[in-house]
């Protein structure tokens, strides 16, 4: 076994970081759901998940032990194989997607080896995320027909056909960006929107190039939303009509799993929508003398949080509360001063940047579903077949005119 | 580790098969641990609570047909766009040129579809000729 | 060693998965075996180093032409398809072809090896970025076929046009 680790490093040094990536995954999706009923809430002038720890923070925990616990039924008629096959493809492939994306530029040294932020820096990075996200359609679809019941078959046929509709517009939306970057793999996306015009403002895809990406941007986002079923593209689980679309007959851990797969995915495409259009890792402020103060930036918010968390959180109006939200504050307030120390400050202004922008975009996903109402089906299609197909072709066009007209 | 390397695809491999695991250990859980008392009423399909009626499986619309084979196409066209972005700097204008006309053709058959009337859902997915 | 491992593994799943396909009374079942059987040859087409071609091979056929077919089993009500013949009575004959065939690639495969000009696959540590090789020779010597196959995918939306007016 020694030996077969010392010719294979690199699955040495992976299995640690896919566990501890996995378990990040997870708990950050367990939280995402807690952030969206919050920040949904707030839209609505509710207070959201209030009762269980403070703020609702325990929330997440809470609902996986009653998932768990919860009675497994299997509908009479199910076909058993491919009804237990479906959430474990949905959730499986929507955690593996995440495996190609980069979450800083810096190289670090597990076990002795050098190896990137990332689980695996591949060269064809962008196209193996859509090679998997093109399986994910068959979750969907096999639950929708395994239920062996109306609605599911209905919402699975809906969801799947949205599905490939939207990735048409999802995979032509990004070549506007593998025009200008002249690259599959993420980190060099990454690396060619580096620099600034006039000093200040950042050549991230969205503004920089021979032709800024807005468009492409604007593609996809919209088609990411509809391909994730998100808001208001969510037909499938429009529960005035379809009760709860493909998982109407999913109950216990299983029924969890769709959602896990779901928010997993928001997750992925917020990296992908960062790295392809919003520089990655790459900090808004330029690297010059005049912008040192910058490199302070991720230790000043921690602090600033931490001592808002002490302050606010001594006054709470729990016991619990009153230990659990300073001992928050207090670990949020040691890891500022750890990034203040030399050698971590330079590490975590990649991962921090870029962590920023994620939740960024997870805000904007949750925005949406708070402020839009959902579509029709015939007008969804019809908006994705000729609105967004249409114009991420023109999106093609127009950006490689701009490169061959710029191109001495 | 530049990523030329055929390795970087191992821990791909490596974390497909630990969520693989992971999603399995999932399923078999939730049919472990929670408790079970089958009823005939429980396990039937939900239809709001009436007797389900008739097969779950009914023909449903052509129209998802008619996606599905056009996504195939339209997906042909995408996978061809990639290469041939990720050499457009070397193939300029002679490049630019070829992948025009491409498209150009492509977008003739899109609007036959549209004309056909095959891309409006709240419609019969192709309307017959006027004179028949 | 490793490379051993993972091809015998694709392999096996290959040819595993292809019977499975045959041998399943459930029409979706056999459909997601044949998505196996597809994945796992993409596989191993990425063990031979055609990056391009492993993509190709999980979006257009595992992601694009799949959904398709199961998109029309889906219909399919099952109590029909159970109760169908599911082989005819010339299984044999077919099994038999089949082996025929089968013994006759291993016995040209055995003797003609020296013969047959079997590429060698690429050392293992450099990898050539074989999606700018497909491109660059896609976009230079293979300029018509490649604007051929647009003309054919045009034919293509035409023909399901006019399918699904038939069947309305």
């Amino acid at each position: 076994m020694n030996e077969f680790a010392s010719q294979h490093p690199i699955l040495v040094v992976a299995l640690p970081k896919i566990v501890v990536l996995l378990l990040v995954l997870l708990t950050s999706l367990a939280y995402l759901t807690w952030f969206e009923r919050k920040v949904v809430a707030h839209i609505q002038s509710r207070w959201g998940p209030y009762r269980v720890g403070p703020h609702g923070l325990l929330q997440p925990l809470a609902d996986g032990v009653k998932f768990l616990f919860k009675e497994d039924v299997t509908p009479a008629g199910a076909d058993k194989f491919v009804y237990f096959l479906a959430p474990f493809l949905s959730l499986s492939l929507a955690i593996t997607s995440i495996a190609v994306i980069p979450f800083g530029p810096k190289e670090f040294t597990v076990f002795g080896q050098p190896t990137p932020l990332a689980i695996t820096n591949l060269n064809i990075g962008l196209l193996v995320l859509f090679a998997i996200t093109s399986m994910g359609v068959y979750g969907v679809a096999l639950a929708g027909w395994s239920s062996n019941s109306k609605y599911p078959l209905l919402g699975g046929l809906r969801s799947s056909a949205q599905m490939i509709s939207y990735e048409l517009a999802l995979t032509m939306s990004v070549v506007g960006v593998i025009l200008m970057a002249g690259t599959f793999n993420l980190s060099e996306i990454v690396m060619s929107q580096q620099g600034f015009h006039w000093g200040f403002l950042p050549r991230w895809n969205l503004i920089g190039g021979p032709m800024p990406q807005l468009l492409g941007f604007l593609l996809f986002f919209t088609a990411a939303v509809a391909e994730t079923n998100r808001a208001p593209f969510d037909l499938a689980e429009a529960e005035s009509e379809l009760v709860a679309g493909f998982h109407t007959e999913y109950a216990s851990f299983k029924f969890a799993m769709f959602f896990m797969a779901e928010y997993s995915s928001m997750i992925t495409v917020s990296c992908l929508a960062t790295i392809l259009f919003f520089g990655g890792w790459l900090s808004p402020f330029p690297q010059t003398a005049a912008f040192a103060w910058a490199h302070y930036i991720p230790a000043a918010a921690f602090a600033l949080a931490g001592l808002a968390l002490i302050f606010y959180g001594i006054r709470y109006l729990t016991m619990f509360g009153r230990v659990v939200l300073p001992v928050l504050g207090v670990v949020l307030g040691a890891l500022a001063l750890l990034f203040i120390r030399p050698g971590v400050t330079e590490f975590v202004q990649g991962p921090f940047w870029f962590l920023l922008k994620v939740v960024f975009f997870l805000f904007v996903y949750v925005w949406v579903r708070g402020t839009l109402p959902r579509l029709r089906y015939d007008q969804l299609m019809g908006f994705g077949w000729k609105l967004l197909l249409p114009l991420s072709i023109l999106n093609v066009v127009i950006t490689s005119l701009a490169i061959v007209l710029t191109q001495r | 580790m530049t990523g030329n390397d055929l390795q970087s695809y191992a821990p791909l491999l490596l974390h497909l098969t630990l969520a693989m695991a992971l999603s399995g250990v999932l399923v078999l859980l939730s049919s472990l641990v929670g408790w079970r008392r089958p009823s005939t009423t429980k396990s039937q399909p939900y239809e709001c609570g009436i007797t389900p009626t008739g097969d779950a499986r009914e023909p449903f619309s052509v129209k998802f047909y008619l996606v599905a084979m056009v996504f195939i196409l339209f997906d042909v066209e995408a996978i061809f766009l990639y290469p041939w972005a990720y050499i457009f700097r070397e193939l300029r204008w002679f490049g630019f040129v070829e992948m025009i006309l491409y498209i150009g053709i492509l977008l003739v058959g899109y609007f036959y579809l549209w004309k056909k009337g095959a891309l409006d859902w709240n419609r019969p997915a192709v309307r017959r000729d006027r004179a028949s | 060693m490793l490379d051993q491992i993972v091809f015998y593994f694709f392999a096996v799943l290959a040819v595993i998965s292809a019977v499975m396909v045959v041998t399943r009374r459930n029409v979706v079942q056999s459909a997601i075996f044949l998505i196996t059987a597809l994945l796992a040859t993409a596989g191993i087409f990425l063990q031979l180093h055609a990056e391009f071609l492993f993509i190709v091979q999980v979006i257009l056929y595992a992601g694009g032409i799949m959904v398709l077919f199961v998109f029309v089993i889906m219909l399919v009500s099952l109590d029909v398809s159970l109760n169908q013949v599911q082989f005819n009575r010339q299984w044999w004959l077919g099994l038999l072809l089949a082996l025929v065939l089968g013994a006759q690639l291993t016995i040209a495969v055995a003797v003609g090896r020296a013969g047959l000009p079997l590429g060698e696959p690429a050392p293992a540590k450099m990898l050539e970025p074989s999606t700018q090789l497909v491109g660059r020779v896609l976009f230079s010597e293979y300029v018509l076929p490649f604007e051929i196959a647009s003309i054919l995918l045009l034919v293509a939306m035409i023909g399901a046009v006019v399918m699904a007016k038939k069947k309305i």
